[in-house]
């Protein structure tokens, strides 16, 4: 294989690899490819409350599971001199609050942090055998039947049976001239429905859910239904008698085990607070990962300490600047002193503001090539007259801050943000450049080199770019791919469409 | 129009940098055999080995303490060049072509003493003047009888022909002619002339100096259509067999003409620039495609200059 080939398949690889890593982290968990997006995060906060009897109190709580429409970001249980823990009944989640004894009112608060994970979890198949809880009378029984015929008649399926099915019974305890019993006004359309599935013998659970609303208190849990039809659980929602779930509710809880139940006190009950909150979309991505324990987060950038990630950010801009560098120099033909000094200068721009840089820049260096030139009349040593060069930078640097603060321009301050083993190995490059090639080559070159200094900069604080360089580093294998391509480009540089401009006319 | 389409270029056959550095210096060039080109002593013994002629090194001065021989090495030498190894762009090049007891004296007439020329001796070795101020070596060399033909086509410097040789093959040549702006160099980008020659004949094709075409030389006033530089037919051979001498596929070796010795080889370059196509006004691409692509693989310089003169003609 040429070499040429083996670049473009590498580079093919490359980017191929970063582009994917990049999509795979934005699509499946969740990282924003713009700074700035945020996602919704409700917290809810479910508040338990019931009246002590003195005697042993056990108050146990289902928690959100598997298959919920939401993710649990955090959670937190509050409950002063109770007794705590989480045990794992069936598959489901139960808080287990203990207390040997108490009288009066009690709170106990359940707080979690949810986000949309946009999921259509794979649920359990139901289990074959219920045992119904409730038994009818034989009345009750026949007139069931005989309402479950006439919906029978008017639908197609499992799905439009049960949304018939909803659809009537509202229309039922609406109605109060049916001449229905009490008992049947009782109770709600969710638990009529339940019976009167079980009956027909559709599979079917009661789904908990909370309403999502800002700022909503003192909310009930609500009551859906989900019918096993097509080897697929469906949400009907009983109060609208539409299909799927709804989209501002929480799914909490599936199947008819109790939500709460209390011993040792009366008159529980358990109410939910929602609030909605923005937060930047990486902080949920980055919790949700922490949830769900991504290895792929696990080892990256993210699980270096607070400092070095901050170090890391500014690192990984340095690429950035290495491609307007290397774009600059070999598409366009712009000659700068020493291949990287622009990156450098670049990064020193950040901490000073461009302008400031420029002028802090453009007084050392010319100073420091007035001192040079005048050691190079003493005829010294590479090394030697290197050192005193950044001897004399750090002096200059110096100088320069002093002077500045008493003059009450604290921009100047920024000075020391300047790489000085940079600026001495610039000073030194200069004014060889300026003996051999005379000051027209310097202005050129050390124009160049601050034009490009300039462009790196605007590319390197750009913040879109900024962002992606530090939430997808592996957009780095994306620019070492196109570095690559770059470094096989053998067709003009725009400055020598300009150079050869007369070779191109017709004798 | 400040830019040309490309396809112009192109289509000319102009080479530009990117190519030159891909395609042919980074494929040609063997690293390892830059000191042999970047270092003049070396060259020189290099040139030796293989009959090349170069200007005679008197002898060669690397540490400080022999420049007290100096008064010794220099006894009975009247005209000698001071210069090191592994200076860039005729940096730190002194010439002196008189001498009166213990006065030298420069081209320009200008009195040199002993001591300067120990200073700049002890200049050269602590590496003022080497690329990235390597401690050095100063070679005192022959001084070229330069051949009066160029006297009017150069002003305060010394013209040489520069040839771009080709896995052996010379396919390209200019004149390089020093002028005032140029400050005696003889390099085109600080504004020496640059004179295009026919391969074939040795004479002259255009004359540029920044880029543009003149007529004439701006400091003399000498016309250029009249160039014809002389030993032509052994400078052709003399480049060829650089390749050889170098192992360099892609080379410019720079050829100076002394009135008794001929043409002789002052250094041999691994990066040649590529303004020697507008001095040509002709690109290098089809030539060097010609070689790549056409030319038989040959062991002899002549069998390959009497391609290049079958070949690379101005007139084809």
């Amino acid at each position: 294989m040429s070499s040429r080939s083996q670049v473009y398949l590498l580079a093919f690889m490359f980017f191929a690899l970063g582009i994917g890593l990049t999509l795979y982290k934005n699509q499946s968990l969740g990282f924003p490819l713009l700074p700035g997006q945020s996602e919704e995060v409700w917290t809810v906060e479910s508040k338990v409350t019931f009246e002590a009897t003195d005697e042993p109190i056990t108050v146990s709580m289902i928690l959100p599971q598997d298959g919920s429409n939401m993710t649990v970001l955090a959670e937190s249980f509050s409950a002063p001199k109770y007794g705590f823990r989480v045990k794992e009944e069936n598959g489901q989640r139960r808080a287990v609050w203990t207390k040997r004894s108490d009288q009066g009112p009690q709170t106990i608060y359940y707080k979690l942090d949810v986000v949309k994970n946009g999921e259509s979890p794979s649920l359990a198949p139901p289990i074959q055998h219920q045992a119904s809880s409730i038994t009818l009378t034989s009345e009750q029984e026949s007139r069931g039947r005989s309402f479950l015929e006439e919906i029978k008649a008017s639908s197609a399926d499992n799905l439009s049976f049960t949304l018939e099915l909803v659809k009537q019974l509202k229309i039922l305890k609406e109605d109060n001239n049916r001449g229905v019993t009490t008992e049947f006004k009782k109770k709600s359309v969710t638990e009529l429905a339940l019976i009167l599935l079980r009956m027909e013998g559709i599979p079917s659970r009661t789904v908990r859910g909370i309403s999502l609303e800002d700022g909503r208190r003192k909310q009930k849990a609500i009551d859906l239904i989900e019918i096993y039809d097509d080897e697929q659980w469906t949400i009907i929602n009983p109060k609208n008698g539409k299909e799927g779930t709804p989209d501002d509710v929480f799914i909490w809880q599936r199947g008819g085990i109790s939500l709460l139940d209390v011993e040792g006190g009366v008159k529980s009950k358990v109410r939910f607070a929602t609030i909605e909150n923005n937060q930047p979309a990486k902080t949920v991505a980055l919790d949700k990962s922490n949830v769900e324990q991504s290895a792929f987060i696990d080892f990256s950038i993210y699980s270096l300490p607070t400092e070095s990630q901050s170090a890391f950010k500014r690192i990984l801009l340095v690429p950035i600047g290495a491609l307007v560098v290397v774009l600059l120099r070999i598409i366009i033909g712009i000659k700068t002193s020493g291949t990287f000094m622009p990156i450098l200068i670049a990064l020193a721009f950040i901490d000073t503001t461009p302008l400031a840089g420029l002028a802090i820049f453009l007084s050392i260096v010319s100073v420091g090539l007035w001192i040079r030139g005048y050691l190079s009349r003493m005829n010294l040593l590479l090394v030697a007259r290197i050192s005193a060069v950044v001897i004399i930078v750090i002096g200059l640097m110096g100088f320069m801050s002093v002077i500045s603060y008493k003059l009450g321009m604290t921009q100047a301050l920024t000075v020391t943000f300047f790489p000085m083993i940079i600026l001495a190995w610039t000073i030194e490059r200069m004014s060889i450049i300026w003996e051999e090639d005379g000051p027209k080559e310097v202005m050129m070159q050390g124009g160049g080199s601050l034009f490009v200094a300039l462009l790196a900069y605007v590319a390197m604080t750009n913040p879109i770019i900024e962002h992606i360089t530090f939430n997808f580093p592996e957009m780095l294998l994306v620019i070492l791919a196109i570095t690559l391509v770059v470094g096989q480009y053998n067709g003009y540089r725009l400055t020598e469409l300009y150079r050869f401009r007369d070779l191109a006319k017709d004798k | 129009m400040l830019f040309v389409k490309p396809s112009l270029l192109k289509e000319r056959g102009i080479i530009g940098m990117n190519r030159r550095n891909v395609d042919y210096i980074a494929r040609y060039n063997s690293r390892k055999l830059y000191p042999i080109v970047d270092n003049k002593l070396i060259t020189k013994e290099y040139a030796k080995k293989h009959n090349i002629a170069v200007p005679e090194l008197i002898r060669s001065i690397q540490y400080q303490f022999e420049i007290k021989q100096l008064e010794k090495i220099l006894s009975g030498i009247d005209k000698f060049v001071v210069k090191p190894a592994q200076g860039a762009g005729g940096k730190g090049i002194l010439v002196i072509t008189d001498r009166k007891g213990d006065t030298f004296y420069k081209p320009s007439g200008m009195e040199v003493s002993f001591n300067d020329i120990k200073r700049h001796i002890s200049n050269i070795l602590s590496g003022l003047h080497s690329l990235g101020g390597k401690t050095d070596v100063a070679m005192f060399e022959k001084l070229v009888n330069f051949d009066p033909v160029f006297e009017p086509y150069s002003y305060e410097g010394v013209p040489d022909v520069r040839m771009i040789v080709f896995q052996g093959y010379p396919v390209m040549a200019m004149l390089r002619c020093s002028t005032h702006e140029s400050d005696g160099k003889a390099n085109l980008h600080q504004g020496a002339v640059g004179v295009g020659i026919d391969l074939k004949t040795g004479r002259s094709l255009f004359a540029v100096q920044d880029g543009r075409m003149i007529e004439k030389h701006p400091d003399t006033g000498s016309a250029f259509s009249e160039l014809q530089v002389p030993h032509w037919e052994a400078i052709l051979p003399l480049s060829a067999a650089c390749y050889e001498m170098t192992g360099m596929g892609y080379l410019g070796c720079d050829i100076v003409i002394d009135k008794n010795l001929g043409a002789l080889i002052l250094e041999v370059n691994a990066r040649p620039g590529l303004a020697i196509q507008i001095a040509n006004d002709k690109g290098l691409l089809k030539r060097l495609k010609m070689v790549e692509e056409h030319a038989p693989k040959s062991t002899s310089p002549e069998e390959r200059v009497e391609y290049s003169l079958e070949h690379f003609s101005a007139d084809r």
